[in-house]
C-alpha cells in the first residue's frame, strides 16, 4: 500500500468531501425543516433541487445566447443565480405543499408519504417533458466562467478551484443566514414553536398553515440554492439528477437527527467527507476489489444502520410517535 | 353508468352482454389486429365477466375459455398482444405480493423489486453459462438443463422468502416511514450490488447482464407433432410462457384469497389497522410482519425466475426503484387489500405503459416523418426527445397523487374498508 500517496492526496479528499457536505447539509435542512414541523418525509424535495440547478443553467444558457455573459462579472451572475433559484424552488415547495400535501393533512402517515412519491415521479417528467419542447435536451451543461473555473496549484497533488471555494463560502453564508433567521427572528420563533406544538401555536395567535407555507418556503429555497450549486460545480444535470443526492440528503439528516436544524448540518458535512473518503480509499485499501461504485451502497448501509440502531440520530431529540 | 349494472345484476342479460362483448372484441381484434381499440374492448370484457352477476362456476368457466383459450389463439394471430398478456400477468403478480405487504399488513416497501431481481438472477446464473465462472466444472456443468427450471420455480419462492426475513428480520421494528425509506435503501443496494458485481468473483456479469439463460424444454411439442400438428419453438414459447404465467397467476389468487380470510390474514389487517391494539389482542407483531415480507417477497422471487426465463437476457437495468414504484402504483389504483383491485391495476397500468404510451409515440412518430402542417407548425419539427413512451414517471406520479388525494381507497376498494389508509 502506497501510504505516503494516500497522505498526499488527503486535503484534497478532504475539500472534496467538504463541497459535497455543504451540498447535503443545505438539502439536509428542507427534508429536516418540514419533518420538524409536519413529521412527514417530503420526498419530492429532491426534484425541489433539481428545478433549481434548472433554473440556474437556463439562466445561464439565455445569458450566453444574449452574448453578455463573458461581459459581466461572475460574482454577479452567481448571486443572480441563487436568487433566481432559491425563489423557483422555495415558490415550488409551496405549490407542491399547498396542493399535494395540505389536502391530506391529518390523514394516516403513509397517505402524504404516498402523495410525495407521486409528486416526486410526476415532477421528474414534468421537467423532462419542458426540456424536450424548448431544449431538445435531456442531459444539460452548465457553461463555464473562465473566472470560476482558475485553478490554483497548492502542492502537487492538491489544486483548488476558485468554484470549489465560492461553492463552500455560499454554502456557510446561507447556513449563518438561516441559523439567524430561525434563532433570531420572531418568524423563526413561530417556527419552531408550531413544530413544537401546532395546537399550542394557533393558541398563541400564530397562523399554523402560513408558517408550514413559509417552512416549505425557505426548505425548498435552500434547496434551490444546494441545485445552483451543485450545478456550477459537477455541470451536468438532467430531470433525473435528483434522485441520488436527495436520498443522501435524507440519510443525512436522519444522521444529524431529523427535526433537529443543526444535526443536518452535521450529518451532511459528515455524509459528504465519509463518503469522499470512502470514494477515494476504498478502491485503494482493497486492492481494487471494491471501488468508488460502491459509495453510494456505502451512505445506503449508513442510512439503514443508523435507522436501525440510533433512529434518533447522532443530535436528535427523541420525535414523538403520532398516532 | 346505470344501465349498465341493470344489465349486469340480471343474470341472462348478463350473461348475453359479456358473451357478446366478448365475441364482438375477439372478432375485431382477430380482423384487425393493429387495433388498440379492439384490444382494449377484449380487455373490458373481462372486466364485464368479474361485475357480471352469474353462477360462479358458470363465471369461472367463462373466465377460463376467455383467458386460457381465445387469448392464445388471439395471441396466434398478433404476437404482441400475447407479450402484453405475458407482461400483465407478471405484473398481476407482483402486485398481489406488494398487495399483501403494503395492503392488508400495511407495511410500504419501497423496494419490493428487489426480490424480484433477486429470483430472477437466482435462475439467470444457474441457468446460464454465469455459475461456470465461480464453480468449477469438475462440480457441474453450466448452464443446467432446462428440466431445472421448475425446480428453480420453487427455489425461486424459497429465496424470495428468505430475502424477505433477512430484510424484514432488522427493520420491521421501524415506524412506517422509516420502514418505507429503508426498504427504499435495500432495493438500491441490491440493483448497485448486481451492477458491480462482477468483481472480485464474476457473480452477475455487471452491466452489461447475463445471457443466454435457459428456457424450460417444450415437453409436449412431440405430442402436438404426433398429433400433426407442427409447431415451431418460436410459435410456441410464447405461448407456453402465457399460460406458465397464467397457471402461476391462479396460483396467486388461490392462495392470496385463502390467506385474506385465514387467522393470518385477519392478524395482518389488525396490524394495519392499529398496531397497539393487535398487539394487545395476542397478535404476534413480528412473526406475522416477517410473515407478511416472505409472503410478498416470494411471489416476487418466483416471477423473478420466470422472467429471467422469458427474457432469455437480464440486466441491473431491469430493477430500478422506477419499477418499484409502478408496482406500488398499481396496487395503489387498483385499491390497496383489494384482490381484484390489484388485477386491474397491473392490467390498467401495464396497458397504459406498453401500448397506449408505445402507440402515442409510434403516431407522433408518424406524424413527425409525414412532416404534417397543423396551425402553421410543421410537425416535422418536433423535438426527437419528446416521445411519449418515456414518460412513465409522469403516469404513475399523476395515478399516486390523484389516488391519494380524492380516492385513497382505489376503484375496486377491498370489501372490509381500510381504515387506516382514509376509508373512514
Amino acid at each position: 500500500m502506497d501510504i505516503p500517496f494516500l497522505i498526499a492526496i488527503f486535503p484534497q479528499v478532504l475539500l472534496d468531501g467538504l463541497i459535497l457536505g455543504f451540498m447535503y447539509a443545505l438539502i439536509a435542512l428542507g427534508y429536516t425543516m418540514v419533518y420538524g414541523v409536519l413529521e412527514f418525509i417530503n420526498f419530492a424535495h429532491s426534484e425541489i433541487f433539481v428545478i433549481g440547478a434548472f433554473v440556474g443553467v437556463e439562466i445561464l444558457l439565455g445569458l450566453r445566447g444574449l452574448g453578455v455573459l463573458d461581459s459581466l462579472p461572475p460574482f454577479l451572475v452567481l448571486v443572480l443565480l441563487l436568487v433566481a433559484g432559491m425563489a423557483a424552488s422555495g415558490l415550488l415547495a409551496v405549490t407542491v405543499e399547498r396542493v399535494a400535501y395540505r389536502p391530506l393533512r391529518g390523514a394516516p402517515r403513509l397517505i402524504p408519504l404516498i402523495s410525495a412519491i407521486g409528486v416526486s415521479f410526476f415532477l421528474q417528467d414534468a421537467i423532462r417533458l419542458v426540456e424536450s419542447v424548448w431544449r431538445n435536451a435531456f442531459n444539460l451543461v452548465y457553461p463555464t466562467m473562465d473566472q470560476l473555473n482558475l485553478r490554483f496549484q497548492v502542492t502537487e497533488t492538491i489544486d483548488v478551484s476558485v468554484k470549489s471555494l465560492v461553492v463552500i463560502i455560499s454554502a456557510l453564508l446561507m447556513l449563518w443566514a438561516l441559523h439567524l433567521l430561525v434563532n433570531r427572528t420572531k418568524v423563526g420563533k413561530a417556527i419552531r414553536a408550531v413544530a413544537e406544538d401546532q395546537a399550542t401555536a394557533s393558541l398563541m395567535g400564530i397562523n399554523v398553515n402560513r408558517m408550514i407555507s413559509l417552512t416549505f418556503l425557505i426548505g425548498g429555497a435552500m434547496g434551490g440554492a444546494a441545485g445552483v450549486l451543485f450545478g456550477v460545480q459537477y455541470s451536468l444535470i438532467n430531470p433525473y439528477t435528483g434522485f441520488v443526492p436527495g436520498i443522501k440528503a435524507f440519510t443525512a439528516a436522519v444522521l444529524g437527527g431529523i427535526g433537529n436544524i443543526p444535526g443536518a448540518m452535521m450529518g451532511g458535512l459528515v455524509l459528504g467527507l465519509l463518503e469522499a473518503f470512502a470514494g477515494s480509499y476504498m478502491s485503494l485499501l482493497t486492492g481494487g476489489a471494491f471501488g468508488a461504485e460502491y459509495k453510494d451502497i456505502f451512505a445506503f448501509s449508513i442510512l439503514i444502520l443508523i435507522l436501525i440502531f440510533r433512529p434518533k440520530g447522532l443530535l436528535g431529540e427523541v420525535v414523538r410517535e403520532r398516532t | 353508468m346505470g344501465w349498465l349494472s341493470t344489465l349486469l345484476n340480471r343474470p341472462w342479460s348478463a350473461i348475453c352482454l359479456v358473451v357478446t362483448v366478448t365475441g364482438l372484441s375477439s372478432f375485431a381484434v382477430a380482423h384487425y389486429p393493429r387495433s388498440l381499440t379492439a384490444f382494449l374492448l377484449f380487455q373490458a370484457s373481462i372486466l364485464l365477466l368479474y361485475f357480471a352477476r352469474m353462477a360462479p362456476w358458470l363465471k369461472l368457466s367463462l373466465g377460463v375459455l376467455t383467458l386460457g383459450i381465445l387469448m392464445p389463439i388471439l395471441g396466434t394471430i398478433n404476437g404482441y398482444y400475447l407479450e402484453v398478456a405475458t407482461q400483465v400477468g407478471i405484473f398481476v403478480a407482483l402486485a398481489l405480493g406488494l398487495n399483501i405487504v403494503v395492503g392488508l399488513a400495511g407495511l410500504l416497501d419501497l423496494g419490493y423489486v428487489a426480490f424480484y431481481a433477486v429470483g430472477a438472477y437466482t435462475w439467470a446464473i444457474f441457468g446460464s453459462p454465469q455459475a461456470g465462472e465461480f464453480i468449477s466444472d469438475s462440480v457441474a456443468r453450466f448452464p443446467l438443463s432446462g428440466g431445472w427450471f421448475f425446480v428453480f420455480l420453487f427455489l425461486g419462492v424459497t429465496v424470495g422468502a428468505t430475502a424477505g426475513v433477512l430484510l424484514g428480520l432488522p427493520v420491521l421494528r421501524l415506524r412506517g416511514d422509516y420502514l418505507a425509506i429503508v426498504t427504499l435503501g435495500f432495493g438500491e443496494v441490491i440493483r448497485v450490488l448486481a451492477n458491480n458485481l462482477d468483481k472480485p468473483i464474476n457473480l452477475t456479469n455487471g452491466p452489461k447482464g447475463i445471457t443466454p439463460i435457459v428456457r424450460p424444454p417444450l415437453f409436449f411439442q412431440p405430442v402436438l407433432e404426433a398429433l400433426g400438428i407442427p409447431a415451431s419453438p418460436t410459435v410456441l414459447y410464447p405461448l407456453y410462457f402465457y399460460g406458465l404465467v397464467l397457471m402461476i397467476v391462479a396460483v396467486v389468487i388461490l392462495v392470496n384469497r385463502r390467506l385474506e380470510d385465514s387467522y393470518i390474514g385477519r392478524a395482518w389487517e389488525a396490524i394495519r389497522e392499529d398496531e397497539v391494539a393487535a398487539q394487545a389482542m395476542g397478535v404476534p407483531l413480528v412473526r406475522m410482519k416477517l410473515l407478511a415480507f416472505a409472503c410478498g417477497a416470494s411471489f416476487a422471487g418466483a416471477m423473478g425466475i420466470v422472467f429471467s426465463a422469458k427474457q432469455v437476457f437480464i440486466n441491473p437495468e431491469s430493477f430500478t426503484f422506477l419499477e418499484s414504484i409502478g408496482v406500488l402504483s398499481m396496487v395503489i389504483l387498483g385499491g390497496m387489500g383489494s384482490i381484484p383491485g390489484a388485477i386491474l391495476g397491473a392490467t390498467a397500468v401495464t396497458v397504459l405503459n406498453l401500448q397506449v404510451l408505445k402507440g402515442l409515440s409510434l403516431w407522433l412518430n408518424e406524424l413527425r416523418n409525414a412532416g404534417v402542417t397543423i396551425l402553421g407548425y410543421n410537425l416535422a419539427n418536433l423535438p426527437t426527445q419528446l416521445e411519449p413512451a418515456k414518460y412513465e414517471r409522469m403516469i404513475f406520479g399523476i395515478i399516486l397523487i390523484l389516488m391519494m388525494i380524492y380516492r385513497p381507497q382505489g376503484i375496486l376498494p377491498a370489501r372490509r374498508r381500510v381504515r387506516e389508509l382514509g376509508g373512514g
